[in-house]
């Protein structure tokens, strides 16, 4: 149970980092909520796992201060800061039961048997492994692995926030959402911080009550799923977030709303008035956000290829050199190659130099 | 992975198979043929079928060089082994220069040529001219003569046997330790685990692939030892440190009882043959072990 | 589990990351690490202390080890590093010794290097029980094959010749060798051979070409045990010697004179076996930290 604050936290693994490319993590203020569940999102090479890192204290940062409930622990070890973390792979002492495993970290900590046998039963039910607990640790599948890894962060009572570093990397991909389930109940039932690492934004976003979406090094936005997905502040939260990601498409102001390849596409009277500059601009908008019909009025564009996808059809749509893909409802059919888009305005947005507009 | 299954492969092999028959086929076809046959010289020789089988397993200095080897086996195993762990967990766990000097100055013994090895001791174990001979003679007051008082003559032994050989396991384990991925230390301090436990939890279970290794190395290769024991004490005072391969050289050569010492051989043979099978099998066990991991 | 790094300044961090993360390891409990740190120091010195020993022996006049003791030589002579040097009867010691320990380390790496292939990567009749025949050659006492393979190679009229020595040798080296060398290459995926013969390699090209540089440390370990293991073997060279090819170490074992042992002379000649193998083990020193990691031994 902790308020962690990041205070101008910045960190480099050179010696004497010079220019701002030198920062595997350039400086920056956040604040992680008691019992909050985060998500760390981005590419590899963003910095998300140097931040967990220096979260959990395995990693102590070139510049700034962490703080837990106002205590200044950036010189303290993980132990001192009763962190727990999951690891990209099990890490489980082979040699012992499952019941010795989660009685690990309370034993070292001279806990009373009587209330380590009630912690671990508990925590092994929550976790669906009390059929397992008198196995030996190393015969398990890597998913309950995984679960004994994160039920030893979760027998001790004084945590004050699980990390999870990419977790269900090993885990067998029909497997995952049990896991994700889990992570959820945890979430509900113990209200403990949960920081989650992950580039996959389905994970994030299913797992997550906040997102921050992270890329070299920066925080790029933090915000709750649905704000990222409908107003991603960054260029690169548009286009990482969503599957397909956010269209693009250079424009320029002119009369009620913009152009964009000699068409007209209208803009809310607000954003037109907000833009910062007349040209340099992009129109974002979302492919769920579009609509195709046969005709009427609109973009006419060329339609290329479509997908089906079971649930939903994406059309990649060509108007002039630019690219726009559309997600269609499977039953809309789609006969010619022509057809004509209509941005849903409440969703258009606008970007000038890649940051949103208004 | 998957191997493909082709006969040609053999076309790979026949190099090998060629030169290690040459070199060990003909001549155990020698041995067995020298091993039931009485020769007074090369055209004087005379059948006796097993007759110098039933002589060796009934030869009493055979059994007592059995029972030595055997004992000194087994306490190389029981020194070397912890010693060697032990060595390993305190050199550094990171690559630089560190590393690098301690590297090579532990491999050292292991490049020395083995009579270079007796001479060595020979030399350091003098209570005239040695360093530590002289040590435990003068400055200890014990009365340091290991050719002639078998205690000492065995303490030797192992002395230098520990010194030369335990190089060896301190390197299986260090590449069994730097295999272990940092995770595992780190959760381990999460979870406020004592250094014993990190090593009786962690750091043993991890190197079990490698320390099999050790274990077998250095039993078969102590079982078969000849040289620095004998450069060092010739196998006495007596017999007391004549070990199996001593007491087979000084029968076929010094003795030159050709038909006796290839019974011998084919005996020791065989015993090595059903050691190297057993621990094949766990050699194989273990690495599967590993290999899952 | 690995997640891909991409650029290399990713890359370099890290690598940062980890040697990072050692230290701040490391950093709590200096004072258990400074305790290892002194039980290693120990244990150097006990390795070192009695070569250190030969090589005071080595520096001093016969007569002078004789008389006295001395930690260190008071007036370090090296006329018995000059002796051997240039002596021909000790020097062609150590030129015997080195040239079959090359051909043997040479031997062994090309023929071993296509059968650790083969067991690498096929299935064959026999297999299994082939590679437990050839670790078995490995575990054989060289005495019981002292005297029927001195008998063989006097047939052949070998005796006394560096090929004599270096074929012995391949006895224990090679299934070594092949032990090792198949470790390596399982490491690589056949997908890179599959590859390879689609892109329209021979084999022999793909080897040398493609797989040989993939296996560099495993080449590079297989060579060093080659080397040692031929390098401090006595038996075998000792028997198949007499004059002409006779090892260092029979040279050394063969030095009594009238006047009884010269241990100055001795030891110097001790110490001069050694240079080899610590030149060895200084330049593969990157590939021994490597190599024991990656493969087993």
């Amino acid at each position: 149970m902790a308020l962690i604050v990041f205070e101008n936290i910045a960190h480099s693994y050179l010696r004497s980092p010079e220019r701002m490319e030198d920062y595997a993590l350039r400086p920056m203020n956040l604040t992680w909520r008691h019992g909050g569940a985060y998500a760390l999102l981005g590419p590899s090479g963003s910095g998300k796992t140097t931040l967990l890192n220096i979260i959990s204290g395995l990693l102590r940062p070139t510049a700034g201060r962490v703080l837990f409930d106002g205590r200044d622990v950036t010189d303290a070890s993980t132990v001192q800061r009763n962190i727990a973390q999951v690891f990209q792979f099990p890490v489980i002492y082979d040699t012992m039961t499952v019941f010795d495993n989660l009685a690990f970290p309370l034993r070292n900590r001279g806990v009373a048997a009587a209330e380590v046998r009630s912690r671990v039963v508990e925590v092994a039910e929550m976790l669906e492994l009390t059929k397992n607990l008198q196995r030996r640790a190393s015969g398990l599948a890597a998913d309950e692995k995984q679960k004994v890894s994160l039920g030893r962060g979760l027998v001790r009572s004084d945590v004050s926030a699980i990390l999870f570093d990419e977790p269900l990397t090993v885990v067998d991909p029909n497997l995952k959402w049990r896991l994700r389930r889990k992570l959820k109940e945890i979430h509900k039932r113990y209200s403990v911080t949960l920081i989650y690492v992950t580039h996959d934004q389905a994970e994030a976003l299913t797992f997550a009550d906040r997102v921050v979406v992270m890329h070299e090094g920066s925080v790029l936005q933090q915000g709750s799923p649905q704000e990222l997905f409908e107003r991603p502040t960054d260029r690169f939260v548009g286009y990482f977030i969503g599957s397909p990601g956010m269209n693009f498409l250079p424009c320029r102001l002119s009369g009620d709303g913009a152009e964009v390849a000699g068409q007209f596409v209208p803009l809310a009277a607000a954003l037109r008035t907000k833009a910062p500059q007349a040209t340099g601009l992009e129109i974002g908008i979302r492919p769920e956000a579009i609509g195709l019909s046969g005709s009427g009025s609109g973009l006419a564009v060329e339609i290329g290829d479509v997908e089906h996808l079971g649930t939903r059809k994406i059309a990649t749509c060509r108007l002039g050199v630019h690219e726009i893909k559309v997600v269609v409802p499977p039953e809309q059919p789609i006969a010619s190659e022509r057809g004509v888009l209509n941005f849903n305005p409440a969703m258009t947005r606008l970007y000038a130099d890649g940051r949103l507009v208004g | 992975m998957q191997k493909w299954q082709d006969e040609r492969a053999w076309f790979l092999v026949i190099p090998v198979v060629l030169l290690v028959a040459f070199n060990a086929l003909i001549p155990l076809m020698t041995v067995v043929n020298y091993s039931v046959q009485d020769i007074f010289d090369p055209t004087h020789r005379m059948f006796v079928g097993t007759e110098w089988f039933r002589e060796m397993l009934l030869n009493t200095r055979l059994q007592n060089a059995l029972v030595r080897q055997f004992v000194f086996s087994a306490m190389v195993l029981l020194i070397e082994l912890p010693l060697g762990v032990a060595i390993a967990l305190t050199m550094p766990r990171r690559s630089g220069w560190g590393l690098s000097a301690v590297l090579v100055i532990v491999a050292l013994p292991l490049l020395i040529p083995w009579n270079v090895i007796g001479t060595i001791w020979v030399i350091f174990l003098r209570p005239d001219v040695g360093l530590l001979g002289h040590f435990i003679d003068h400055t200890l007051g014990i009365h340091f003569d290991y050719p002639t008082l078998p205690m000492q003559a065995w303490i030797s032994v192992m002395m230098m046997e520990v010194w030369h050989w335990t190089p060896l396991v301190v390197l299986l384990a260090y590449a069994g330790l730097r295999s272990i991925p940092d995770a595992y230390y780190q959760a381990a301090s999460i979870d406020a685990a004592s250094r014993w436990a990190v090593f009786w939890y962690i750091q043993l279970p991890k190197m079990r692939g490698v320390l099999t290794i050790a274990v077998l190395l250095r039993f078969m290769d102590s079982f078969l030892i000849y040289t620095e024991p004998f450069v060092l004490t010739g196998g006495g005072p007596g017999d007391t440190t004549t070990f199996l391969s001593i007491y087979l050289v000084k029968l076929a050569v010094g003795e030159f009882d050709v038909g006796k010492a290839a019974a011998f051989s084919i005996i020791y043979f065989l015993i090595v043959l059903l050691f190297s099978y057993v621990f094949y099998q766990v050699l194989l066990r273990a690495q599967r072990g590993v290999v899952v991991r | 589990m690995n997640k891909p790094i991409r650029g290399p300044l990713n890359r370099l961090f890290a690598k940062r990351a980890a040697a990072q993360l050692h230290a701040s390891l490391k950093a709590s409990g200096s004072t258990n690490n400074r305790l290892r740190f002194v039980w290693l120091l120990i244990y150097l010195l006990v390795l070192l202390l009695p070569i250190y020993w030969m090589f005071n022996m080595s520096l001093r006049d016969n007569n002078d080890i004789m008389s006295r003791m001395a930690f260190f030589p008071d007036n370090p002579v090296i006329h018995n590093y000059v002796e051997i040097l240039t002596d021909p009867a000790w020097y062609w010691g150590y030129i015997n010794s080195f040239a079959y320990v090359s051909i043997n380390t040479v031997i062994c790496l090309v023929v071993a290097l296509p059968a650790a292939y083969a067991f690498s990567r096929y299935r064959f009749l026999g297999d299994k029980h082939l590679f437990f025949w050839l670790l078995t050659n490995r575990m054989a006492p060289a005495a019981v094959f002292l005297l029927p393979v001195f008998q063989l190679y006097s047939a052949l009229g070998l005796i006394d010749t560096y090929i004599a020595v270096a074929l012995a040798h391949t006895l224990f080296n090679v299934p070594l060798a092949v032990w090792i060398l198949e470790g390596f290459m399982s490491a690589v995926p056949k997908e890179i051979d599959e590859t390879a013969f689609i892109d329209g390699y021979s084999l022999p090209r793909f080897f040398v070409a493609v797989f040989i540089p993939l296996i560099r440390a495993g080449v590079g370990v297989t060579a060093f045990f080659c080397f040692m293991f031929s390098w401090v073997e006595l038996l075998f060279a000792r028997t198949l010697t007499v004059t002409a090819a006779k090892p260092i170490a029979v040279v050394m074992t063969r030095t009594v004179s009238a006047s009884g042992l010269d241990w100055g002379l001795l030891a110097a000649a001790g110490m001069l076996t050694i240079v080899p193998g610590a030149l060895v083990i200084y330049f593969v020193r990157n590939y021994i930290a490597k190599g024991f990691a990656l493969g087993r031994v």
